[in-house]
């Protein structure tokens, strides 16, 4: 009964619509940044590396290369300074934590295999 | 006014510029007006007012029986709350609401706080402990001189009177000022406050409104 009364207390801060993005994805991330009164949107290009936590908490981590150095950021799922995510490119993995992509540089080593996400439609 | 509630946990919530709010949410009342005193009768006029039933197999008949003034069953948390002027606002067996709260910006939370146990003076009163090296063996944690003859003439050496020490941390009555208060959801008798409130999900606690102005 406890977690019904937090899930409904939570549930006017949760988007009705989660965008549909997997680990290992390239994704844009349209967030809304607030510059004194004006806002605009930015776009964070990347790879999806990991998506953690559940409700309220859930996350994910974008990850990609500015010039030679790892860039790294956290977007709460739920927020509504995350507008939109959208896939560019679907990338394949073989878990669901893409960490080990941190160790690695050079194209090579960096891009996933391209995957087909054309499946939606079933 | 006063509103007896239980906590039900913490979450977050989005504010309206986006933010991220830490959140508790308290499930306040409805809390049934088990007795009416008077001037007359008490010496005081204040109400008592009652909150969560007793399970059937617990109630006594004492308890019973007082509830029953009220058409109700007897209550497991049971407060007063003193009234300035007449109580004739209020009749024995009303029920208080969150509704009560619907104006109040700030409210001030009393709770019990969680229980420690036995704890030394680090964590109990936050003292600095002794040093970790330069020959400090066996007293890195703690208190160091509590009195000495010199320091405190008249007590013979004794230390003073209400020296901090060791001994039961928490499980004391705590009062939390000022929350805001964030919603209200009269339907399920929820009232979500910002920040943390003393004591335990499911602990008891006393919503007030903040006398302050803000």
């Amino acid at each position: 009964m406890k977690t019904e009364i937090l899930d409904s207390v939570e549930k006017k801060s949760l988007k009705t619509e989660i965008p549909k993005f997997e680990v290992g994805d390239t994704v844009d991330v349209h967030c809304k940044i607030t510059e004194g009164d004006k806002t605009r949107i930015q776009i964070f290009t990347g790879t999806v590396i990991a998506r953690k936590g559940r409700g309220m908490g859930e996350s994910f981590i974008v990850r990609r290369i500015v010039g030679d150095e790892g860039v790294e950021r956290v977007f709460p799922l739920h927020s509504p300074n995350v507008v939109s995510v959208k896939t560019v490119r679907g990338g394949r993995t073989r878990r669901a934590k893409l960490y080990y992509l941190r160790q690695r540089s050079g194209k090579s080593v960096k891009l996933s295999e391209e995957k087909r996400t054309e499946q939606k439609a079933s | 006014m006063m509103l007896l509630g239980k906590k039900v946990g913490m979450t977050q919530i989005y504010d309206d510029a986006g933010k991220i709010v830490p959140v508790t949410v308290i499930q306040a009342g409805p809390c049934t007006i088990t007795q009416v005193k008077t001037e007359q009768t008490d010496g005081y006029t204040a109400i008592q007012m009652g909150f969560d039933d007793v399970k059937k197999s617990r109630q006594n008949k004492p308890q019973i029986g007082h509830a029953k003034k009220a058409n109700d069953i007897p209550k497991r948390f049971i407060r007063e709350f003193r009234l300035k002027g007449q109580s004739a606002d209020y009749k024995q067996g009303d029920k208080i609401t969150v509704e009560v709260l619907a104006e109040a910006k700030r409210v001030d939370i009393v709770g019990t706080s969680k229980g420690k146990g036995f704890q030394g003076v680090m964590k109990r009163h936050g003292f600095g402990g002794m040093p970790a090296s330069h020959g400090t063996e066996r007293k890195h944690r703690s208190p160091g001189s509590i009195a000495s003859h010199a320091t405190n003439r008249g007590h013979c050496g004794h230390p003073k009177k209400g020296k901090r020490m060791a001994g039961h941390m928490g499980d004391v009555r705590i009062t939390s000022k000022n929350h805001k208060l964030v919603s209200i959801d009269v339907e399920k008798n929820l009232l979500v406050v910002k920040g943390s409130v003393p004591g335990a999900a499911g602990g008891y606690v006393i919503v007030k409104q903040s006398k302050g102005s803000k």
